[in-house]
């Protein structure tokens, strides 16, 4: 499957897993690196060899077939990663609307076009104040009424903080839609070609392969934490914007930047979106102060269709952009 | 016990249940044809998925929901009215009790199917028994409905007990072999013995008190599936008593056109008369102004306070609703008011024109309550596909809606055909004088 990349979406996250992988360092705050039961041995060998750090620290040369890290069943996937709590902080000083951690989330997740779970807005909170670039994931949160709606109990909040949808128990009501106030859930409207993909069997946590008719969302990649890498958008972002850690750990990193996170928050006045609904976030946003770069630069290079998205924002109208 | 002398007003009757002359067969066909064109649109929403529709992911719910409120009001309308004009003994609910009972168990049936066409995998319906959570509203929903289609079927069929028995014993009708073991069937056996008597009239009592209580709750339950969001506009104390006044309102709208209709269509000006569409009206009356009440303190405390996403909510309804808005929440309230409230204008035409119009005013009510809500949202909508962030419902939807129109009107044209659309057993009966009235 192709995505508009032109990329194999799959090819291009093993070779970045295995680059991630052998530079496992202070950056990677989730457990452990690559373990041998990641190889699946069983499969035929396919000829290409790359290299994997095993847990025991040392390189080994592993045919590509063989690599393949599981996900876990769906009955594992309602418990959460033991003795974490996730938490995200976005950087809004930084943020351009380079959409490089959509179109990886996109691609991760092989999710078609107008199916985001990342998605980036671009707030003025009033007509005096500065526009600014906000991208918002799902927020994950400790009171999260999409939780209480459902009635099949097809989403769930997990020990490790995480929300997550199992697809395979959603009636597809859409009643945690209309319970989100973030605007956060998806539906399936139809079946799109992208939900082929089934090369690894369905989990909540790799929220792969969609299925027509159930919500989805974005899900903080546990897959990937599992096998020590960062989210998607975390790793995809080339200005650093989006930080992932562990909240009690009190760590955060952006791959290269790694903070205390409680530091940071202080020092950097870190808030949560809307905290006035109750829902307790994991994700804080910095404010966007002394800002590396003008806000209009988020709309240079967008596709016509992308841009279109924000014709009818307060600042795209004013200025006539 | 019963002989051929004694249903004199059965044998009036009865004419309906024999024959079904040839302008009710064209309509029933139209209705068919109908619901035809609903079949294939649900044909097609299956097969290609709810893209088909209008609704989107920022309006996920259309008029699926708008039907499936709607609906539900019209039945607990029928509930309440029947309910309480069979437990205050109101001599004058006797012609028209029959057709809020039939409005009643119609119109329950025809409502959750709203709810359905919504659910994205139908398929999977039964995860809500076998998965049920109790904290979902949904959940409180799947029991209260099911309750309330339960105690209506039995109040129902109480209801109608002595008159399909009346039936059974009513030799001289015309009608086919088949027609008669049914009716037999389902008399169970009454034969109006004193013991019988007095058992049917306990339990059509406490089915009467019990429907009007299920049907009090299930319509709160459904207002408090929108205000435990926390969305503009829905996020509200108020709408619990709010939709059970709403779905009275538009009930009794319902009520009038389906008086007149069935007035006209079976010539009982005898019995359905001018004081009783001013008896249902003055209750749409009362109904409306209350009605209006809430609308008002309702919008009136959002518009005041005006805090940002409410404010937002208010001028997408003042701004892109407009017409609707006036509609709805003015026209809606004053014309019955009007209407019934000077005794110059209180025809039996001018309470049905003003009856269509509550039932327009008051399905735009609830579409205004569901789709621009969702149209404003906390996040401005951005960063998504500009054909989606409006809701314009498709023919799909449209074609579907008819659909339940048309079940409505055929199940209430074959129910008179079934059984008298006045309730002749109750008619015989003789007043219960007023001193044993609160007995």
């Amino acid at each position: 499957m192709k995505t508009a990349s032109g990329r194999n979406p799959k090819k291009s996250s093993r070779r970045e897993f295995i680059k991630k992988s052998l530079l496992t360092g202070a950056g990677v705050v989730a457990t452990g690196g690559l373990a041998e039961a990641y190889l699946d041995t069983s499969a035929s060998g396919s000829g290409e060899k790359v290299k994997v750090l095993t847990t025991g620290g040392e390189i080994r040369e592993v045919d590509k077939a063989h690599l393949h890290y599981p996900r876990v069943s769906i009955k594992e996937s309602k418990k959460g990663i033991p003795r974490r709590k996730f938490v995200m902080v976005i950087d809004l000083a930084r943020c351009k609307n380079a959409r490089a951690c959509v179109q990886a989330c996109q691609r991760g997740h092989y999710l078609p076009n107008g199916q985001e779970f990342m998605k980036v807005y671009l707030l003025q909170d009033t007509e005096n104040t500065a526009p600014y670039w906000f991208p918002k994931p799902c927020y994950h949160c400790d009171n999260p009424l999409c939780v209480s709606v459902c009635p099949v109990g097809a989403t769930y909040k997990r020990s490790d903080g995480i929300v997550l949808i199992d697809n395979e128990r959603c009636i597809g009501c859409k009643f945690c839609i209309t319970g989100c106030p973030y605007s956060t859930r998806v539906f399936a409207w139809r079946h799109y070609e992208e939900f082929d993909e089934d090369s690894q069997p369905y989990s909540p946590e790799a929220s792969s392969p969609g299925v027509e008719g159930t919500v989805s969302k974005c899900d903080f990649c546990p897959d990937l934490i599992r096998v020590g890498k960062l989210p998607y958008c975390v790793s995809a972002c080339p200005m650093g914007v989006i930080y992932f850690g562990d909240i009690d750990e009190d760590v955060v990193t952006n791959g290269s930047e790694t903070f205390q996170f409680s530091q940071l928050i202080r020092d950097r006045a870190g808030y949560r979106y809307l905290e006035v609904l109750g829902t307790r976030p994991s994700v804080y946003y910095l404010p966007p102060v002394e800002r590396q770069f003008p806000v209009d630069r988020g709309l240079d290079d967008l596709d016509e269709e992308v841009k279109a998205r924000y014709k009818n924002t307060p600042h795209l109208k004013k200025h006539n952009l | 016990m019963a002989n051929d002398s004694q249903p004199t007003l059965l044998r009036e009757f009865a004419p309906q249940i024999e024959r079904t002359n040839l302008l009710q067969l064209i309509w029933i066909f139209f209705l068919l044809a109908v619901i035809a064109v609903g079949f294939y649109a649900l044909y097609t929403q299956i097969a290609e998925g709810h893209i088909v529709t209008g609704m989107r992911d920022n309006v996920v719910w259309g008029i699926y929901i708008v039907n499936f409120i709607f609906f539900m009001g019209i039945s607990y309308a029928g509930a309440l009215i029947s309910g309480t004009l069979h437990l205050f003994r109101a001599e004058w609910r006797k012609p028209i009790i029959r057709i809020a009972e039939f409005m009643t168990i119609i119109a329950l049936l025809i409502g959750p199917c709203y709810i359905l066409l919504c659910i994205g995998r139908l398929d999977r319906l039964y995860y809500l028994v076998i998965h049920g959570r109790i904290q979902s509203p949904i959940t409180w929903d799947v029991i209260a409905i099911s309750t309330d289609i339960f105690g209506c079927l039995i109040f129902l069929y109480l209801a109608v007990l002595r008159d399909i028995a009346a039936i059974r014993d009513f030799q001289s009708i015309r009608i086919p072999n088949w027609k008669r073991t049914l009716y037999r069937i389902v008399a169970l056996g009454y034969t109006g013995t004193p013991e019988q008597q007095e058992r049917l009239h306990k339990a059509t009592d406490i089915m009467a008190a019990m429907v009007i209580s299920i049907a009090v709750i299930v319509y709160s339950v459904l207002a408090w599936i929108f205000s435990v969001t926390l969305q503009p506009g829905w996020h509200s104390t108020i709408f619990g008593p709010y939709f059970v006044i709403a779905a009275v309102f538009s009930g009794c709208g319902v009520m009038i056109v389906v008086m007149w209709l069935f007035r006209k269509i079976y010539r009982l000006e005898k019995y359905i008369t001018r004081k009783h569409f001013v008896n249902v009206g003055v209750l749409m009356l009362v109904l409306a102004a209350l009605f209006g009440y809430f609308t008002f303190s309702d919008y009136l405390t959002k518009w005041y306070g005006s805090e940002k996403n409410d404010e937002l909510l208010i001028n997408l309804l003042f701004d892109k609703y407009y017409w609707l808005f006036i509609l709805s929440n003015y026209i809606g309230v004053l014309m019955p008011m009007l209407v019934v409230g000077l005794p110059k204008l209180r025809t039996i035409t001018n309470i049905t024109i003003s009856a269509i119009v509550v039932i327009l005013a008051l399905w735009v009510n609830r579409y205004l309550i569901v789709v621009p809500t969702l149209e404003s949202p906390y996040l401005p909508i951005q960063d998504s596909r500009p054909a989606w962030i409006f809701y314009n419902a498709t023919w799909v939807e449209w074609s579907l809606t008819a659909t339940g129109i048309a079940i409505f009107a055929l199940l209430m044209t074959v129910g008179s055909k079934f059984i008298p659309i006045i309730n002749v057993s109750e008619m015989e009966d003789k007043p219960v004088p007023e001193e044993e009235l609160l007995t």
